[in-house]
């Protein structure tokens, strides 16, 4: 990788982290009033808005209806002016397509969906700035929003990204470090269990060093469950304020 | 466009209460509710801002990007309008669902915007080569009422807050031209946003009209009327909204009421923005998570 120097001999990152740190993460429950449920996630720069929608009855055609549970539809959509050069479409072209097909399978793992047969979840997020780690971003975001939604689920889905650069593994990759062109891990935890609900590799990477790659993944996505957790329950509390109990 | 159903008795009891100049929230029929304004909320634009008006939530996104000027203006740079009617705002809007309302109110702000709104003059670098272009992206993501106002609001504070980056021509002894980028980050062009007008929406229900209509009282209304006003009081544009028909004396009245609270709306949203202006670059960004 010429110009840029992605680790340094110090083993500090390009901003200034550590190989398995993540950058700061702030997050809302509850951002919006029409919605069932709604969340907002910032992970250093990249954010993104999630909104849920359901259980409700299945819209449009009554055959994509499934006899034993409930469909999760999924829409990934991202700003036109979320990343460095303006987007011409902000959805419909075809990353943001695989995107919300990747969330979908992710939450298809994670909701219980049969207990609501014959109807349909919406789960719609939105990128408002774009930063590296999008996919991590919006899980989170949408596990938030499906907990404030009150959807019974499995477990929080936690997210992260990983990176390999120098024989080390890098947790939660930013734009910088996801242009160099390394590989790349996406992976979804379920934390409790320690399953995996996604997991996704690009470019080449020796099987020797996936081991390594994918616990410096599995490592973050649990920190981030400890963060999201936080959220939640400091959501619960604040709503619980003010019902009065 | 998103709305909501209501019975025939909760009609009537808007309606009654419109006559009465007390609607359903408390307001008089010339208030607006509370609006929240922030700039610069998203980093890598050139300028940004949110407004909340109530239930509606809009987020603009300006990007200044270099492009040849139009052919039938060389010396002016041009803004283009987008917006998106995210599926955040209502299910209906998934897929396809929100482009014909996002067309609709994109050539609104077109129309409103034709000229002298902004200098389009300081938006040139060299004549029928290089000018900027600003593109101006809505983003809809809560829809309570009053799209036009609250959108039209949120694009001007976009607007104030947009800085574009200083660039020189230098020219060799050849005649090539080079384009230069300041050193110094903080040498940028401003927009003056003096004379942008603001859209005031007048819901024309049972025999009165009311300003900043919600969702339920946008059921009740059969009509109303868009109406552009400067921050003098100037109406730049006009255009009549919805299925039912207005007769023309209401439309008179209508424009003068619009007149009146543009003027304040405008004098509100000029203080509120110089304000946020004079905490400087090291004040708190609240953004989603306030």
């Amino acid at each position: 990788m010429a110009g840029l120097e992605l680790l340094s001999d110090q083993g500090y990152r390009v901003d200034g982290r550590r190989a398995g740190e993540l950058r700061k993460i702030q997050a809302r429950m509850g951002v919006f009033a029409q919605a069932d449920g709604s969340a907002y996630i910032e992970q250093g720069n990249t954010k993104a808005l999630a909104v849920v929608y359901g259980p409700h009855e299945i819209r449009g055609s009554r055959a994509r209806a499934l006899p034993d549970r409930a469909l999760v539809n999924c829409q990934y959509s991202s700003a036109t002016f979320s990343t460095g050069e303006r987007k011409r479409r902000p959805h419909g072209d075809r990353k943001s397509c695989e995107m919300g097909l990747q969330l979908r399978q992710t939450f298809e793992a994670a909701i219980l969906t049969q207990l609501h047969p014959r109807s349909q979840i919406d789960i719609y997020v939105q990128v408002l700035q774009a930063d590296g780690g999008t996919y991590a971003a919006c899980v989170n975001a949408a596990t938030l929003a499906v907990l404030d939604a009150g959807i019974p689920m499995r477990d929080f889905v936690c997210a992260c990204s990983a990176g390999f650069v120098d024989s080390t593994a890098l947790a939660d990759l930013s734009h910088v470090e996801e242009a160099a062109g390394g590989p790349q891990l996406a992976l979804a935890l379920l934390p409790a269990s320690g399953q995996i609900a996604l997991l996704e590799m690009d470019a080449r990477l020796h099987e020797d060093h996936l081991e390594q790659v994918l616990e410096a993944a599995a490592q973050a996505a649990r920190d981030v469950h400890t963060l999201l957790d936080h959220v939640v329950r400091q959501h619960v509390c604040e709503a619980s304020v003010l019902l009065g109990d | 466009m998103a709305s909501v159903a209501l019975s025939e008795a909760e009609k009537v009891y808007i309606v009654h209460g419109v006559q009465e100049d007390l609607r359903v929230d408390g307001r008089g029929c010339e208030d607006y509710r509370y609006v929240e304004v922030e700039t610069d909320v998203v980093s890598n634009t050139s300028g940004s801002a949110r407004v909340k008006l109530g239930h509606t939530d809009i987020l603009v996104g300006v990007k200044a990007e270099m492009g040849t000027p139009k052919l039938e203006k060389p010396n002016e740079g041009y803004l283009e309008f987008f917006v998106d009617c995210s599926a955040n705002a209502t299910p209906e809007f998934e897929g396809r669902g929100g482009d014909d309302l996002g067309t609709e109110i994109a050539n609104t702000l077109y129309r409103i915007f034709n000229k002298s709104s902004v200098d389009l003059k300081s938006l040139c670098i060299s004549p029928r080569e290089h000018c900027w272009i600003l593109y101006v992206d809505v983003l809809l993501l809560e829809c309570g009422g009053n799209l036009f106002d609250t959108i039209c609001i949120a694009v001007k504070a976009a607007l104030f807050n947009t800085r574009i980056p200083r660039v020189r021509v230098l020219e060799d002894e050849e005649g090539s031209k080079d384009i230069e980028l300041s050193d110094d980050p903080y040498d940028c062009i401003r927009l003056s946003v003096e004379n942008v007008p603001c859209i005031v929406t007048l819901c024309k229900i049972g025999y009165r009209h009311v300003v900043d209509a919600t969702l339920q009282e946008e059921a009740c209304s059969l009509a109303s009327l868009l109406v552009s006003v400067t921050s003098t009081g100037v109406v730049t544009c006009m255009r009549k909204v919805g299925k039912g028909s207005l007769d023309p004396e209401s439309v008179f009245e209508m424009m003068e009421t619009g007149k009146r609270v543009g003027k304040v709306l405008h004098a509100s949203l000029q203080s509120v923005l110089h304000k946020e202006e004079s905490l400087g670059p090291k004040r708190p960004k609240v953004g989603f998570l306030g």
